[in-house]
């Protein structure tokens, strides 16, 4: 392990489960055996993996895009391949909220009320036209795009989209989550509070 | 009995109180002053065999007077003949619940009290069906922009104006004809 405990750097490291506890036993000192099944990373590296690679989508279908969502989840397009094919109807449990149809102004503070559930971290799909301005409801009823009551991360356009396209926008997301420095800001918070 | 002849049985049993008849296409209508609304939907209802009440939807003429139309639309329950009952109501009047009569007039007039602000008196349950509580326009009458008008409701519900400029659904009230009113409508020379 290069750069031990090392100032301003954070170091990572995966080892198989049979080799924790000897990991464990033998401090840091340098092992010959464990060489080849050490991955060093930075933390923020590999939160972002794992966060990117298991986003939970919480589906909130509110017109015929969400036939066009539900197509994505089913065989043919196929979401697991990227991990996220686990539609949480439960907002406590989801990481992505994609909010899939018109959203009238009766259902806009549900919406609000449902992403306010949502624990951090938490991003959000604008999916289709209706979602993300409005569409072609301009109406006294339908909210001109859900970015003026939560934060959208990805707009997809369509009316509806294709499966494609939301998969096109979630590999977006995935794209943008790799970016994120989350420890990083954390860090500077922290010192920022201490000093 | 076709509705013809129940139009016919309906003119003999309360005369003037039945204002005018047409037939369109098979389609009777048959228009009756507002006091006696009641005791006609009860008529079809109880020997004319219109056992079946489909829809409850209302007008507004605006700039007229009496300004509203509530529309009544009724049918026998295997279909076989329909009629249509249209009555006007002034912005004052109180047209008669039917929902006494059919349990389904219930939300139908709900949606009437909610989109035109109709009031239907003796209703067991008049609550808004489509905007919420509280929403303080009628959004179906005339007078009220397609875009809509902005409300606040704190932690309730909110709305805002929609962007229409250069739309195709522009419409103003008012105006001497369809034309004028409604500029998507194209006129043919």
């Amino acid at each position: 392990m290069r750069n031990p405990g090392g100032r301003g750097t954070i170091r990572w490291i995966f080892l198989p489960p049979t080799m924790v506890s000897t990991a464990a036993s033998m401090h840091t000192a340098y092992d010959s055996k464990i060489e080849g099944n050490v991955i060093v990373t930075r933390v923020d590296a590999a939160i972002n993996w794992m966060r990117k690679n298991s986003l939970w989508p919480m589906p909130m279908g509110l017109a015929c895009c969400a036939i066009e969502l539900m197509a994505t989840a089913s065989s043919r397009f196929d979401i697991s391949r990227f991990g996220m094919e686990v539609m949480r109807f439960s907002p406590r449990q989801s990481d992505v909220l994609i909010v899939s149809g018109t959203v009238t102004y009766k259902m806009a503070l549900a919406v609000k009320r449902i992403w306010d559930q949502m624990p951090e971290p938490k991003w959000c799909i604008a999916m289709g036209a209706c979602a993300s301005s409005g569409g072609m409801y301009r109406s006294y009823a339908v909210l001109q795009g859900i970015d003026r009551l939560i934060p959208v991360d990805v707009y997809i356009s369509g009316c509806p989209p294709r499966p494609e396209a939301l998969i096109e926008g979630l590999m977006k997301l995935q794209r943008k989550i790799e970016g994120e420095q989350s420890t990083v800001d954390q860090k500077k918070e922290f010192f920022e509070q201490v000093s | 009995m076709s509705a013809a002849d129940d139009i016919r049985t309906l003119r003999e049993t309360f005369a003037d109180k039945v204002i005018a008849s047409t037939e369109f296409r098979s389609e009777h209508t048959l228009t009756v002053a507002l006091d006696a609304l009641h005791d006609v939907l009860r008529e079809c209802r109880d020997t004319l065999g219109y056992a079946m009440l489909l829809d409850i939807s209302s007008v507004d003429h605006f700039g007229d007077d009496p300004r509203f139309e509530v529309v009544h639309e009724l049918a026998a329950i295997d279909d076989s003949k329909h009629l249509r009952i249209k009555t006007a109501v002034a912005e004052d009047d109180e047209p008669p619940s039917a929902a006494d009569l059919w349990p389904a007039a219930d939300w139908h007039e709900r949606e009437v009290w909610d989109m035109m602000g109709i009031r239907f008196a003796g209703h067991p349950d008049l609550r808004r069906i489509l905007m919420w509580e509280g929403y303080p326009h009628f959004p179906l009458r005339k007078d009220f922009p397609l875009a809509g008008r902005p409300t606040e409701m704190p932690d309730v519900a909110f709305t805002g104006v929609a962007p229409l400029e250069g739309g195709p659904f522009v419409t103003s009230s008012g105006g001497e004809d369809p034309v004028r009113r409604e500029p998507r409508a194209r006129v043919v020379e």
